[in-house]
């Protein structure tokens, strides 16, 4: 089984990401999207239950996101492939999708692996346009995710209105959520064994991927950006036995009740 | 004007509210066009037409069970007819997977959780939250026709009745659109309660309420209010409450009239999924919470002593 998992280096939650002045996110001090550590962590997964599984992890970013490849490497898996070109800074998620669709067609795999959504952009389109650009089935936004011998992957997926369980027959793109199953912490042996194991650092041109196609010639374009102001400092009162009460007439003022 | 195309999903009965707020929204892009699936009986099509829409269009289609990516061709197919300005479609997850894989076919660009879109002299002007909904963006799409995933809330439906002409048209599918199969689906017992998404008021609970029970009281307190319940990932995690009222990144985003926060700390995954909530109101024991940060009015004291004063007190001035 030939696994590839897509990650995403992003700005860390932690503090308030920041836009440069062309309207992109600043990548400085990046890390491996929290959420893609799921999708890393069912692969490994699978390699403990299907003999002769390789993983691969993949990103598309910038010189900075080799970060987000040594992490996941360090968590476990092979190999890794990283696409960087200074003509794909900018791009949107068609040309992002456009970028891994090209990569993924080159490492084959059986199974492509995504977090339901990144941690900056958040959209879930990419997991989806992968599919689309690959003709594979998508399984996506899985709470739970099994494979049986015969090829086929299983997946919950739970909507708003229904629980769905569907499956499909390999080669697949499957996306997963945080209920899936908590990540393992890479070991200090894994942190050790990364730095040894192969990093591939793929161009457009080895992927015949038009320049063109990309970066500056996003299909979206951002007009403006403005910081929202903070929210005024509010009421906040100490229960003195009448905490209740009073709240109760905050939201009669508000006219809630 | 030329027509735009609004994605309203399977109709079921009514018309869902987000579906009158996407044909609010199409209105001052051009002449909607609705495309939708299900019963699309004489009720349903008399509502869209009050709310604009100028065409119906009833994708019909025998597969119990399709999955919504099934809907991708026949929506491209359409997309080519009809030449729109902009297809419109729920930010949801079925919704934006929709927009995902139809912006590829038509090799075009796309625009997710729309709070809010607008005509201009280059096309839609679509306005979004970025990072936990600190920035306010203004983005258009400048390739191919726009597809828009707009969120629920988004804007207040508003009435412009006109009779709509209706075609109907079956739903073929392709071997390829066949490959992820429907194993089952299981319909969630309503709660009677309004949807999270779309309620005015959101009452929330973490992992202060202590056990699953303890949500009874947030029940109470819904109920009371008239509003929806939510609760943080540590709330779901220890299995107090489903997963489909989590509130939060990996939860559903919620941008009520009043937002109640109860035995929340505040985490700033949390935050993500309420803070554009117009009046925020927590309640924690503890005056170091974050959550105290993004308060217009916060209790420091045990909820379970201030909620349930505060349900006396509100049935006392009900009374
Ligand atoms: C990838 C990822 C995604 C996540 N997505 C989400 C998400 O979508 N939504 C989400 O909510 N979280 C999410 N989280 C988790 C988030 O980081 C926090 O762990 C979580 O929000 C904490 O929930 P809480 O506030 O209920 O619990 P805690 O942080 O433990 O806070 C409980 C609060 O209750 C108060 N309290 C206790 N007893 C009482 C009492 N008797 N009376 C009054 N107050 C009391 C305490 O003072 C405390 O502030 C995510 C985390 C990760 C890593
Ligand atoms: N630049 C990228 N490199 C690798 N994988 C990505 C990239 N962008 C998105 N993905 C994958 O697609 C998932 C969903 O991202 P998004 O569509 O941006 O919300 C991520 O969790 C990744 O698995």
């Amino acid at each position: 089984m030939n696994i590839v998992v897509c990650v995403k280096y992003v700005p860390d939650t932690g503090s308030q990401p920041r836009f440069t002045a062309e309207h992109r996110v600043d990548r400085a001090g990046g890390r491996l999207s929290e959420l893609d550590e799921y999708a890393v962590e069912q692969a490994l997964r699978v390699v403990d239950t299907v003999p002769g599984t390789r993983v691969t992890h993949l990103t598309v970013g910038p010189p900075a996101a080799a970060e987000a490849l040594r992490r996941a490497l360090a968590m476990g898996g092979d190999a890794a492939v990283h696409v960087s070109d200074d003509a794909i800074a900018g791009s949107d998620a068609p040309a992002t999708a456009l970028i891994l669709a090209a990569a993924l067609r080159r490492l084959s795999p059986d199974l492509v692996l995504c977090a339901m959504a990144s941690t900056d952009g958040g959209t879930s389109l990419v997991p989806a346009m992968l599919a689309e650009h690959l003709e594979m089935p998508q399984l996506t936004f899985a709470s739970e995710m099994s494979l049986d011998e015969g090829g086929t992957v299983r997946i919950r997926r739970e909507a708003a209105s229904e629980v769905r369980h569907l499956a499909a027959g390999l080669p697949a793109v499957v996306s997963v959520t945080d209920r899936i199953g908590d990540p393992r912490y890479p070991s200090f042996k894994g942190i050790m064994a990364a730095k040894k194991k192969p990093l591939e650092t793929w161009s457009l041109a080895d992927l015949g991927v038009p320049a063109g196609r990309v970066g500056a010639a996003a299909a979206t374009v951002v007009d403006q950006i403005t910081a929202r102001p903070p929210r005024a400092a509010g009421t906040i009162v100490p229960d003195e036995g009448e905490g209740g009460r009073r709240l109760a007439g905050f939201l009669s003022e508000q006219k809630f009740i | 004007m030329s027509d735009v195309l609004v994605l309203v999903g399977h109709i079921a009965g009514q018309v869902g509210k987000p579906g009158l707020e996407l044909l609010t929204l199409a209105r001052r892009l051009g002449d909607p066009v609705v495309v939708c699936a299900g019963e699309a009986d004489e009720a349903a099509v008399e509502t869209l037409g009050r709310y604009g829409a100028e065409r119906v269009h009833v994708i019909e289609s025998d597969e119990p069970q399709e999955y919504p990516v099934a809907w991708v061709r026949a929506l491209a197919a359409l997309t080519a007819d009809v030449r729109p300005v902009a297809v419109l479609t729920e930010s949801t997850p079925d919704g934006r997977e929709i927009a995902a894989r139809l912006s590829v076919r038509l090799d075009g660009g796309v625009l997710t959780d729309a709070v809010d879109v607008q005509a201009g002299p280059d096309g839609p002007v679509v306005t979004q939250w970025a990072f936990a909904a600190g920035y306010t963006v203004t983005s258009r799409v400048v390739r191919g026709v726009p597809v828009i995933a707009v969120k629920p809330n988004a804007v207040v439906p508003s009435e412009a009745p006109v009779t709509p002409s209706v075609t109907r048209g079956a739903l073929v599918l392709e071997e390829a659109d066949r490959r992820t199969r429907v194993v089952s689906r299981t319909a969630r017992e309503s709660t009677g309660r309004p949807q999270l998404t779309e309620a005015d008021i959101v009452v929330s609970g973490g992992r202060g309420l202590g056990g699953a029970e303890q949500f009874a009281l947030l029940e109470r307190l819904a109920d009371a209010l008239g509003g929806a319940v939510g609760a943080s990932r540590a709330a779901v995690d220890s299995g107090w409450y489903p997963h489909t009222h989590q509130v939060g990144q990996t939860g559903v985003t919620v941008s009520p009239q009043l937002y109640l926060a109860v035995g929340i700390s505040g985490a700033i995954q949390h935050r993500a999924g309420m803070q554009t909530s117009k009046t925020i109101v927590a309640v924690n024991k503890d005056a170091e919470a974050p959550i105290f940060e993004l308060a217009d009015y916060g209790v420091v004291g045990d909820l379970f002593e201030v909620v349930p004063q505060l349900l006396d007190e509100v049935a006392r001035r009900r009374a």
